[in-house]
C-alpha cells in the first residue's frame, strides 16, 4: 500500500514511503521528526498545522503526504537564521504558549510576500484562519507590522 | 546574551524580557507531551458513553479485539483487576479510570483499544458495542437540587478538605457541596423599607479549547512508573496516581514539558491514572491524544444560576445582599467544590455591605465534569453582581460608576467573610477604568440602526488557600544558576518571571538563568499552576531558594576570606581548587490561611485579593442584533509587575477569552444531554475577526506587600468583568437588559423585539 515520493523539504531532497491515508502532519512527524507543524482542530480550520507547499498554506492535517509529490515543501524549521518574521514575534510578544506560532510565522510570511506593507484590516483578513486561544492578536498585529518595517529595511 | 558566569547590577525585576523561549517557540521547536514518541508505544483510543446516564448491561470488545493490529481491549474491569478501587478527583474521589457499572454523562470513557498504529486503533474504537440500561438525567443545576434522578448512589469525599467530611456516605442527594456565609442579619435589614432588587443570571457551560489538546504519556518498568503529561499539577498527579497504586511517590516520575495552553484544563487527573494504567497492563509505553472534539467531553467551566437581592437605603448605600449560587458540576466534582467554596467567598462583590447572605451549592449532572477555567467561578459571580449593580444604579437614577464608588471597599474595611482588606486597589483600578474610557466627556450615541453605549464593571477575587510551593535555586561552580520549580509554564511566561526573581536576588541577567521544567523526579513539590497562585507562591519561594544560595555564598566567602565584591566562581576555585562543586539554596512557601467558622466568615481567607475592571464601548446593529465592540479597556491591581510586558499580554488574551465567553461560546446539548456542537467548525472561538478595534490594558502602580519584590498574580484578572461591563453597555445603548450568558446577536435581536 505504501509508494515511495519524492520532494523537496526546506530546501533538501528527500523521499518518503507513504500510505494513501497519511496527511502531511504525519509525514512530517513520523518520517522526518519535525514537530512544527501540528493538529489540533483536526479540521482545518485553526492554522496550527499550517506548512507551505510550493509557497502555498495548506493545511497538513488535512493535506495528504502523497500529494507533495515533487513539491517544495517549507515549515517553520527551515532557516538557520530567525527572520524577520520571528525576530518581530518574539520583539513584539506575538506568542504565550506557542502552539499556534509556528502557523502564524508562515502565513505572515505569505502575506508579505504578497502585501509588503499590510493595513491592520489586511494582517486580521490574511491571518483570520490562523486561531491564537492565547488570544495574543493584538501583539500579533503589532508583530506583523514590525516584520514588515524589518523586512522593508532589509 | 549576558555571560551566565558574571554578575550584573542592572534591576531584572520591572524589565520586559522576552520568553526566555521565544526561540524555540517561533522556531517550531519547543517540547510539547505532543511530540514524543517512544520505542514500542501503543497509541490509545477511548470508546465513549452514547447515553447521559445508565447501567452497563454489556460492553462487546470482541470485534475490535479481532481486528488485526489491536493489541488489546481494556474496560473498567479489566482496571479493576489493577485498582481495586479505580476513582480519583481532588475534591471526591468519585471519577472512574474507566466506566465502571454506571456511566454519568455523554462521552464517558468506556473502554480503550491500544494498538501501534492510531488508525487502528481509532477504526477498532468504532467496533466496540456496549448495551446500558437507561437512568433518568438531570441536566439543570437547579433541577439537580430536588431532582429524583441521582447521579451518584453514595458521595466519597476525598477527605483531604474539613468542610466535606459531613458529605462522606451521603446518599439521594446531588449537592456536592453547600456553602454558607452568614455575616449581620440580613432579614432584618431587608425589613427595614429600603429599596429592594432582586435578579437572576445565568452562566453557560464553555470550554478551554487549549490548541494542544490533552495529552499524556506513561512508561513503566516491574518497579516505577513515569509520565509524561501536559499537566498544570504534576505534583497532584504524582501522588493521586501514588494513591491509586498504593505505591510510594518516588517510584514515579512526572515529567512536564510546555504545554499549548492550559487555562485549568489540564490540571489534577485527566488522562494520567488511565495511561499508568495502560502502561501497566501492557508493559508497553502508552499515549494518548485526545481530538479536540474528545476535550468537550473531558472538562468544562460551570454553568451556573444565579439569585441575586439587595437592599439599598435613601443615601445610595448598599445595607444587605442576598445571593444564592449554584454551579453545575457536571458529573464528576473534579475542583467544583473548591470553586463553590473559595467563589463564594467573594460572592457578594467588592462592596462594604453591613449584611450578607451567601449560599453557594455545587451540583451533579449529568453533563461534562466542569472544573477550573481562567477564574474558579468568579467570571460567573462578577456577571451576576455587576449587572445586578448597574440595574440598580438605573433604576435609582444614580451615576453606575459613582454608586459603586459610594459601596466599593476600602482598605482596612472588612469583606464579607471578615478578612479585612490589605493591598486591594478598588478605587484606584475603578478610578482607571473611566479615565481610560473617558467616562466624564461627552459621548456619540449612534444614529439610526447603529446605536452606541458604554459600561463598566470590576471585579475581585481571593486567591485559593492554603497551598505550598518549594524552589531550589543551584549555584554552579562557573556562578552560572538554575531554577527548579514544578509550576508549570503553559504560556503565562512563568519561567521567565521566576528567572528574573532568582536573577534580582543573585545579580545575574535573567537571560542567563535556566529554569528546569517540572520533573517529580528531580524539581520540589507544587501544589498547581491554577487560580494565579504562581507567581505569587512559587514567585515567593524562588526568592527564598535564591536568597538561601545568596547566604551560603556569603557565608563561604567570609570563611575562604575572599571580599564581598568576589565574583562567585572564584568562591568555588578557593574552595575546591578547580571549577567543581555547587551550592544549593531550598526555599518554601506557604501562607496562613484561617479556614472559615460555620458561619462562613474567617479574618484570613486569601494570602492576596486580584481586583480586575472592565470598561467597553461598542455599538449595537438594531436590524440584526450584532454587538461590536469599538473600545475595550482593562484595568488590574496586580500589585508590583515583574515583567510588565507579559503582565500586559496576559490582561489582553485573558479578556479576548473573556470574550468568546461573553459573546457566542456555548455548549449545546440537546433534551438526552449529547452535546452537538463539539468541534471549532461548531464551537466558535475568538478569532482576529472578533477582536475589539481598540484594546487598552492597564496595571495600575500598586504594591501587594507580601509578594516577590512587591508582585502577585494576574493570569485570569482580565477575564473578570469583561461580561457585566459589556451588558451594562448593550443597557446603555438600545435599553435591553441581557441576564444569560453568551450574548450572541439572536438574544439581543430577541430582546430587541420583547422591549417593542
Amino acid at each position: 500500500m505504501r509508494r515511495e515520493i519524492r520532494f523537496r523539504l526546506n530546501g533538501e531532497a528527500v523521499s518518503a514511503q507513504v500510505a494513501p491515508h497519511e496527511t502531511l502532519v504525519e509525514l512530517l512527524h513520523g518520517g522526518f521528526g519535525l514537530y512544527g507543524a501540528r493538529e489540533s482542530c483536526g479540521q482545518g480550520l485553526c492554522g496550527c498545522c499550517t506548512v507551505l507547499v510550493d509557497g502555498r498554506a495548506v493545511s497538513g492535517c488535512l493535506y495528504l503526504a502523497s500529494l507533495v509529490e515533487g513539491a517544495e515543501v517549507s515549515t517553520v524549521e527551515g532557516g538557520k537564521e530567525l527572520d524577520a518574521v520571528q525576530q518581530a514575534f518574539i520583539e513584539a510578544s506575538g506568542f504565550q504558549c506557542g502552539f499556534c506560532t509556528p502557523g502564524f510565522v508562515l502565513m505572515t510570511r505569505q502575506l508579505l510576500d504578497e502585501i509588503p506593507d499590510p493595513s491592520e484590516e489586511d494582517i486580521k483578513h490574511y491571518l483570520s484562519g490562523n486561531l491564537c486561544r492565547c488570544g495574543a492578536y493584538p501583539q500579533i498585529i503589532e508583530a506583523v507590522k514590525l516584520a514588515a518595517r524589518k523586512r522593508s529595511r532589509a | 546574551m549576558k555571560r551566565a558566569t558574571q554578575s550584573t547590577e542592572t534591576p531584572q525585576v520591572g524589565r520586559s524580557v522576552p520568553r526566555l523561549e521565544s526561540w524555540l517557540k517561533v522556531t517550531g521547536r519547543a517540547e510539547y507531551v505532543h511530540n514524543l514518541r517512544l520505542p514500542g508505544m501503543l497509541y490509545g483510543k477511548i470508546f465513549r458513553s452514547s447515553v447521559a446516564h445508565g447501567r452497563i448491561k454489556r460492553i462487546d470488545v470482541s470485534a475490535a479485539q479481532a481486528l488485526g493490529g489491536v493489541h488489546r481491549v481494556v474496560t473498567g474491569e479489566d482496571v479493576r483487576k489493577l485498582v481495586a478501587e479505580p476513582y480519583y478527583g481532588p475534591a471526591f474521589h468519585d471519577q472512574p479510570v474507566l466506566a465502571l457499572d454506571k456511566v454519568r454523562y455523554v462521552g464517558e470513557p468506556v473502554a480503550v483499544v491500544l494498538a501501534s498504529d492510531p488508525h487502528v486503533a481509532e477504526e477498532a474504537a468504532h467496533l466496540i458495542v456496549a448495551e446500558y440500561e437507561e437512568l433518568p438525567a438531570v441536566y439543570d443545576e437547579v433541577e439537580a437540587m430536588s431532582s429524583k434522578a441521582i447521579v451518584h448512589d453514595t458521595l466519597k469525599p476525598a477527605g483531604t478538605f474539613p468542610d466535606l467530611k459531613h458529605l462522606k456516605g451521603r446518599t439521594n442527594t446531588n449537592v456536592a457541596l453547600d456553602f454558607h456565609l452568614r455575616r449581620g442579619d440580613v432579614q432584618k435589614a431587608f425589613a427595614a423599607g429600603h429599596r429592594i432588587f432582586e435578579h437572576s443570571f445565568r452562566t453557560q457551560q464553555v470550554m478551554h479549547t487549549p490548541l494542544e489538546p490533552l495529552v499524556s504519556v506513561a512508561e513503566s518498568t516491574e518497579s516505577s512508573l513515569t509520565l509524561h503529561t501536559a499537566s498544570q499539577s504534576p505534583s497532584f498527579v504524582r501522588s493521586e496516581v501514588a494513591r491509586l497504586l498504593a505505591w510510594p511517590e518516588n517510584r514515579i516520575r512526572v515529567r512536564v514539558p510546555y504545554l499549548g495552553g492550559g487555562f485549568g484544563a489540564k490540571l489534577y487527573i485527566k488522562l494520567e491514572a488511565l495511561v499508568a494504567v495502560l502502561t501497566l497492563l501492557t508493559r508497553r509505553p502508552v499515549k494518548i491524544s485526545l481530538t479536540m472534539e474528545e476535550q468537550f467531553f473531558t472538562i468544562t467551566k460551570h454553568a451556573s444560576t444565579f439569585r441575586i437581592k439587595s437592599a439599598v437605603a435613601p443615601d445610595g448605600h448598599v445595607v444587605a445582599r442576598e445571593c444564592e449560587v449554584w454551579w453545575n458540576g457536571g458529573a464528576y466534582a473534579d475542583i467544583g467544590p473548591r470553586i463553590t467554596q473559595k467563589s463564594g467567598f467573594t460572592a457578594a462583590g467588592p462592596y462594604d455591605i453591613d449584611n450578607v447572605l451567601i449560599d453557594s451549592y455545587a451540583l451533579y449532572t449529568n453533563l461534562p465534569p466542569a472544573g477550573a477555567l481562567r477564574g474558579f467561578g468568579i467570571q460567573q459571580l462578577v456577571w451576576a453582581y455587576e449587572s445586578h449593580t448597574d440595574m440598580m444604579a438605573r433604576a435609582l437614577g444614580a451615576d453606575p460608576v459613582e454608586f459603586r464608588r459610594r459601596n466599593l471597599l476600602r482598605d482596612g474595611r472588612p469583606q464579607a467573610t471578615g478578612t479585612v482588606m490589605r493591598d486591594a486597589a478598588l478605587e484606584k483600578v475603578l478610578d482607571r477604568v473611566c479615565v481610560l474610557l473617558d467616562w466624564s466627556k461627552p459621548f456619540d450615541r449612534g444614529a439610526g440602526s447603529v446605536r452606541r453605549g458604554r459600561g463598566i464593571a470590576i471585579g475581585f477575587k481571593a486567591c485559593v488557600s492554603p497551598t505550598t510551593s518549594v524552589a531550589a535555586v543551584n549555584v554552579n561552580a562557573d556562578g552560572s544558576c538554575t531554577v527548579y520549580c514544578s509550576t508549570t509554564d503553559m504560556g503565562q511566561g512563568s519561567d521567565t518571571a521566576m528567572a528574573q526573581i532568582a536573577g534580582e536576588v543573585l545579580n545575574r541577567a535573567t537571560e542567563s538563568v535556566s529554569v528546569v521544567h517540572s520533573d517529580t523526579g528531580v524539581t520540589p513539590y507544587d501544589m498547581a499552576t491554577l487560580g494565579s497562585r504562581s507567581l505569587f507562591h512559587m514567585g515567593n519561594a524562588v526568592k527564598l531558594a535564591a536568597e538561601d544560595a545568596r547566604r551560603k555564598l556569603d557565608q563561604l566567602k567570609s570563611e575562604l576570606g575572599l571580599s564581598a565584591e568576589a565574583e562567585i566562581g572564584e568562591i568555588f576555585k578557593k574552595k575546591y581548587g578547580m571549577q567543581a562543586g555547587n551550592v544549593l539554596g531550598t526555599g518554601s512557601y506557604v501562607p496562613t490561611y484561617k479556614s472559615p467558622d460555620q458561619n462562613g466568615l474567617t479574618d484570613n481567607a486569601t494570602p492576596f485579593w486580584m481586583v480586575g475592571g472592565s470598561g467597553v464601548e461598542l455599538e449595537v446593529d438594531t436590524q440584526t442584533g450584532r454587538v461590536r465592540i469599538t473600545r475595550l479597556v482593562n484595568v488590574a491591581d496586580v500589585g508590583t509587575p515583574i515583567n510588565p510586558k507579559i503582565v500586559e499580554t496576559q490582561l489582553s488574551g485573558a479578556s479576548i477569552m473573556q470574550l468568546g465567553f461573553t459573546l457566542f461560546e456555548k455548549m449545546q446539548f440537546d433534551a438526552s444531554g449529547q452535546l452537538r456542537n463539539a468541534s471549532l467548525a461548531e464551537y466558535k472561538i475568538p478569532g482576529f475577526l472578533d477582536i475589539p478595534e481598540a484594546i487598552i490594558n492597564e496595571a495600575v502602580v500598586a504594591e501587594q506587600k507580601t509578594g516577590p519584590f512587591g508582585a502577585k498574580g494576574v493570569g485570569e484578572t482580565g477575564t473578570f468583568s469583561v461580561s457585566p461591563a459589556i451588558a451594562n453597555a448593550i443597557e446603555d445603548a438600545v435599553g435591553v437588559r441581557l441576564t444569560s450568558l453568551p450574548m450572541t446577536p439572536e438574544a439581543v435581536y430577541m430582546k430587541l423585539q420583547e422591549s417593542k
